[in-house]
């Protein structure tokens, strides 16, 4: 993707293909067309956040100023296979299966 | 028994013995079947689930053993994980999903004696502001069929309005619990970042989501809320803040004698108001009225950054979203489409029928902010105001209590008015985002009618001051009889 | 004239930490269990699942951060690493980018010619393994089993300061034995406990600057990652010397066919996009925490080794074979603390050394099991040592008292009451061994001709006779002064 320039975005077609290849979705033609026009309006709302001015300022990740708990070593969680496959939608021997990888 | 009675009056129908618990959640179920075919506020009636854990809730009650809330039922918005019963999150990926264990918010709420009587229609993984983007098709406002009941919570909301259900469940991302709340006439409370586990609480973003009841009236709020909320060890983000003082309230509620707490400072941020539709600023004007005769001080204050919380939010919600959704693969369970021919077919066509536009567009668009050459310019950013916004109202609740502000910008609007139009349609939340990015608590509570629409105002508090919030709620409603209005019925 | 090729090495080692528990879940760790059998909704990433972190796997990190003398990030986070492949659940990796809890240290390492060189490591981060893909089982279909999923990972990145596949070999091994003394990973390569990816590119000696590298993924051996990083630097040789260029790639290595090539997998991609994982807090731990590993660290190899040489005199070639793998270190002390106290023990120290070196290494090797799971206990070995010393029993009757300990596997048994039970005590008692010595010469008189006829050689042969009477518990060395009076009488 060609490298940001402050208010003179406008997504390309290849920019959307790369897109969907990272979020591994297909879209057709159509919907390519109009995900394009909506993304352009998206990215022009979000633009607004350059003109305001955070020299100095922490990004926030939580809302709260909390560190990280921790948990202690020990196995709690008792695995019912069957169960947690039952909605699954193909497995065989206790695998998940997809289609051959290599 | 009445169709709009409040919780805390079934509660103590139940214990007189006026009804049993099955006969109440037959009659609920009753109640929804015969209006869920129009008004479409739930996605799954869990009625055997319901009279099992209803004979059960009378057990308890006939031994002496029933809590405060056993055998009065509820509805989960579809989003919490519920064991047994299938959990949609309004997305075509999860219509077959059945989760194999509870959310931490359930599992409480099951183990109070609480009966489940289904899951209520949302938007697809809580991504909307109208419920039209739900798998299961929209849902109409009870208050008029041919408009939405906002959203994402909007099936909660909407089988409130209704008397379906005399409490439900919701989430609030950026408002998903005060604006459906807002557009139905009913009260909804999105409580503290970290306040209620999201232990099982299908994740949309993760550093915003949280969990609340909504019902009709804010005393009903005040007897949930000690039940889910506090600590769980199962989510790293949930605070060990302790809820005694949720639970003191919860245990001598007088709803009819509910006082604002003396002194009580509010102050009115001038951005909510500066172009204030006339009709709305009334309401809100009124309320004021209301809340400084119940002997509120009000004062106007700022919060300068109000508006970068639309963009702000849009950037981390859907950056979250996009890498929260990558789960469902059409691997391990959810949508797998058919006959893949290789692991990109499988991964793409699965997502691609099993996610709708909207989640499609929020994916794309999270997938961009974070990717290389944009990631600083638009995440870390978001980030970076993020903390200006909040840091807006920790300044501001130095000198003020509490804020008031209208929960939406206007009624609920037409069904596919706002459709075509995503960025329209996100205005909506401009409000309730706010106090989502800082993490605070916040409340809508019924203020008013436009033109025979409800419209709801918000109060919102420091972190953690669910306490205050709920009594000036309350207090507000001994004055006001918004949220004893109720639609004519739609069924 | 060119300068010749110098190779620039660095590694990436996958060292999994031996938690009971996985980094983000309570499902166990276990190595082997059936399919699935240990993915709990966190570990399948079911939606609504959630991650917490795992005290213990902290502690392993920072005790492995203050052990290579690094610093300790007093606040990490944890960064979500996006890609699809159908091994890691969620869709992405949580793993830590920009704030990893361990910085720079350093490793010594030593290579086969004694040389000491100190390697960089730039930094240590803890993240989560994937699962495993089963491609054989089902025809065109891939298993997914994710048991592994979860598991606890330190990656540990070093500068590119390794010369040659041989330095790199060393550094892996240091890294190995360093990791097994922390006793924060059992060092299990054939169960891929630790796993390497090795950054490799090619220089004229004397250039400052690094030539293109190439990324040699996933060598889970030292034989594997040497050959591979030789077959490597050979390539990139050939390539420039050909007046090719080296692509930045990532590469696998295919030991049959000893030769390095493109990885054309699905979980690379050009664009992870990193970003906090909003599922965590920061990782934040007070200097007490630190504290505590640093003075909870064991002796680590380096400076046993030398405590074995200048306390225990014993020879640097000893030194460094009973430091190299902790167990064996172990094995050795507790043999060494059953001779009381330490000044006494160290008097004992080579013969001990040589034992371990020789009959329990040997016996190790034959059995196939580990330092660890010896069936003679150490307290019996250095009774055995003892009596060998004070001559109750010969060597060879020692060597059959180990036998007889080893097979039996019982620590209730004592040497002292074998040796006596079994009359096996040396015959030291000089009149009873001259009278043996008196039968024999009675006995072969022509033998006695030929011994003073000069043929000192025979002195052997009466040597034989006298153990064999005495059923080998003859002291052989007052047996010979013996035989050589009572011979040279008359």
């Amino acid at each position: 993707m060609a490298a940001h320039q402050t208010n003179l975005m406008t997504i390309h077609q290849d920019d959307i293909a790369k897109l969907c290849r990272l979020a591994q979705i297909a879209l057709d033609d159509g919907e390519r067309a109009a995900t394009n026009a909506d993304l352009d309006k998206m990215i022009q709302m979000i633009d607004v956040l350059q003109s305001i001015d955070t020299d100095g300022v922490e990004p926030l990740a939580h809302p709260l100023d909390a560190a990280q708990r921790l948990r202690a070593d020990e196995i709690t969680e008792l695995v019912d296979r069957d169960r947690y496959q039952a909605s699954a939608p193909a497995v065989q021997d206790g695998l998940y299966l997809v289609p051959r990888v290599l | 028994m009445d169709a709009f009675a409040s919780l805390g009056q079934l509660a103590r129908a139940l214990n007189h013995g006026d009804f049993s618990s099955v006969e109440l959640a037959q009659e609920h179920l009753a109640r929804i079947e015969a209006s869920n075919p129009t008004l479409n506020s739930f996605i799954t009636v869990s009625a055997e689930h319901a009279l099992t854990q209803a004979a059960a809730a009378d057990e308890r009650i006939a031994a002496g053993t029933a809590g405060p809330l056993t055998g009065l039922p509820l509805a989960h918005k579809d989003i919490f994980c519920t064991d047994g019963i299938r959990t949609s999150c309004g997305s075509r990926m999860l219509d077959n999903w059945i989760a194999p264990y509870d959310a931490t918010l359930v599992a409480r709420l099951n183990d109070a004696g609480m009966v489940t009587l289904g899951k209520t229609n949302m938007d697809e993984f809580a991504m909307g502001s109208s419920n039209e983007n739900s798998y299961y098709g929209p849902v109409l406002n009870p208050w008029d069929p041919t408009r939405v009941p906002g959203g994402s919570s909007g099936g909660s909301a909407a089988a409130l309005a209704a008397g379906l259900v005399p409490i439900a469940t919701g989430t609030d991302t950026g408002g998903s619990i005060r604006q459906p709340a807002a557009f139905c006439g009913v009260c909804g409370l999105k409580p503290s970042y970290g306040r209620v586990s999201r232990y099982g609480m299908v994740a949309f973003a993760s550093s915003l989501d949280a969990g609340g009841p909504l019902a009709r009236d804010v005393a009903d709020l005040a007897r949930l809320m000690p039940l889910i909320a506090g600590f769980d060890p199962r989510d790293s983000t949930s605070s060990e803040q302790p809820v005694d003082r949720l639970e003191a309230l919860a245990l001598n509620l007088d709803e009819s004698a509910a006082m604002l707490p003396p002194g009580l400072t509010i102050g009115l941020p001038e951005e909510y108001f500066a172009d204030l539709d006339g009709a709305l600023a009334v309401c809100l004007d009124q309320a004021r009225a209301t809340l400084e005769k119940l002997g509120a001080r009000c004062v106007d204050v700022s919060l300068p950054h109000t508006a970068a919380a639309i963009p702000t939010y849009y950037v981390i919600a859907s950056a979250e979203a996009s890498t929260n959704l990558s789960r469902y693969d059409g691997a391990r369970f959810g949508h797998r489409c058919a006959h893949p021919t290789n692991l990109d077919d499988l991964y793409q066509r699965s997502r691609s029928e099993g996610f709708g536009r909207e989640v499609k567009r929020r994916i794309l668009t999270g997938t961009y902010t974070l990717s290389v050459g944009y990631y600083d310019a638009y995440y870390v950013k978001a980030q970076r105001v993020r903390r200006l916004i909040r840091d807006d109202f920790l300044r501001v609740f130095e000198d003020v209590d509490l804020l008031l502000a209208p929960t939406a910008p206007n009624p609920a609007f037409p069904l596919d008015q706002l459709l075509a139009d995503p960025i329209r349609m996100y205005q909506q939340d401009a409000f309730t985002v706010p106090a989502s990015l800082a993490g605070i608590p916040a409340l809508a509570v019924p203020c008013g009618m436009i033109d025979g629409l409800p419209v709801g105002l918000q109060l919102m508090g420091p972190h953690f001051s669910e306490v205050e919030l709920l009594e000036a709620g309350m207090a507000f409603q001994t004055e006001t009889d918004w949220h004893q209005q109720h639609p004519e019925a739609t069924g | 004239m060119t300068a010749p090729w110098e190779s620039v090495i660095g590694l990436e080692v996958h060292v999994q930490l031996a938690t009971r528990s996985k980094l983000f879940s309570g499902a166990s760790t276990a190595f082997g269990a059936p399919p699935n059998s240990q993915a709990c909704p966190v570990d399948l990433a079911l939606p609504g699942a959630l991650p917490v972190l795992n005290r213990e796997a902290v502690r392993m990190a920072v005790t492995f951060g203050v052990a290579i003398g690094a610093t300790i990030n007093p606040f990490s986070v944890f960064d979500r690493k996006n890609y699809f492949y159908p091994d890691l659940p969620k869709g992405y990796q949580i793993s830590q980018f920009e704030r990893p809890v361990v910085g720079a240290g350093k490793l010594e390492i030593t290579l086969q010619d004694g040389t000491r060189r100190t390697v960089r490591i730039t930094r240590a981060h803890l993240e989560e393994d994937a699962g495993k893909s089963l491609h054989e089982k089902f025809a065109g279909k891939t298993g997914i089993d994710l048991n592994r999923a979860g598991t606890p990972l330190l990656e540990i990145v070093s500068e590119p300061d390794l010369r040659s596949a041989a330095e790199a070999a060393a550094y892996f091994k240091k890294l190995h034995a360093l990791v097994r003394y922390l006793r924060i990973c059992d060092g299990n390569l054939s169960e891929g406990s630790m796993r390497c990816d090795a950054n490799v590119s090619i220089r004229r000696a004397g250039v400052e600057s690094l030539g293109e590298r190439t990324e040699i993924k996933n060598l889970n051996s030292f034989r594997f990652l040497e050959r591979a990083i030789n077959v490597e630097i050979n390539r990139q040789i050939g390539r420039l010397e050909a007046g090719e260029v080296i692509f930045r790639e990532t590469l696998l290595y295919d030991s049959d066919r000893d030769e390095t090539r493109p990885m054309r997998s699905k979980e690379l991609s050009d664009d992870y996009r990193y970003f906090p994982e909003p599922d965590l807090l920061p990782l934040e731990f007070d200097t007490a925490f630190i504290d505590a590993a640093r003075a909870a660290l064991p002796e680590l190899p380096d400076a046993k080794r030398e405590r074995y040489i200048a306390d225990l005199a014993l020879p640097e070639y000893d030194a460094n074979w009973l430091t190299e793998d902790p167990d064996v270190a172990a094995y050795f002390e507790a043999v060494m603390a059953s001779f009381g106290n330490a000044r006494l023990a160290a008097n004992w120290a080579k013969v001990a050394a040589n034992w371990v070196m020789g009959e329990v290494s040997a016996a190790v090797n034959r059995d196939q099991i580990s330092f660890a799971a010896i069936p003679l206990r150490p307290a019996q070995l250095a009774a055995l040592l003892a009596r060998i010393g004070d001559a109750t029993i010969s060597g060879k009757i020692a060597k059959s008292l180990f036998d007889q300990l080893w097979r039996s596997d019982d620590p209730t048994l004592d040497v002292a009451a074998m040796i006596a039970a079994q009359g096996l005590e040396q015959l030291s008692d000089t009149g009873a061994l001259e009278s043996l010595v008196a039968a024999a010469i009675d006995e072969n008189p022509a033998q006695v001709e030929q011994y003073r006829a000069g043929k000192e050689k025979v002195l052997g042969f009466f040597v034989g006779q006298v153990m064999k009477a005495s059923a080998g518990k003859a002291d052989p060395k007052q047996l010979n002064a013996l035989l050589k009076s009572a011979l040279a009488k008359d």
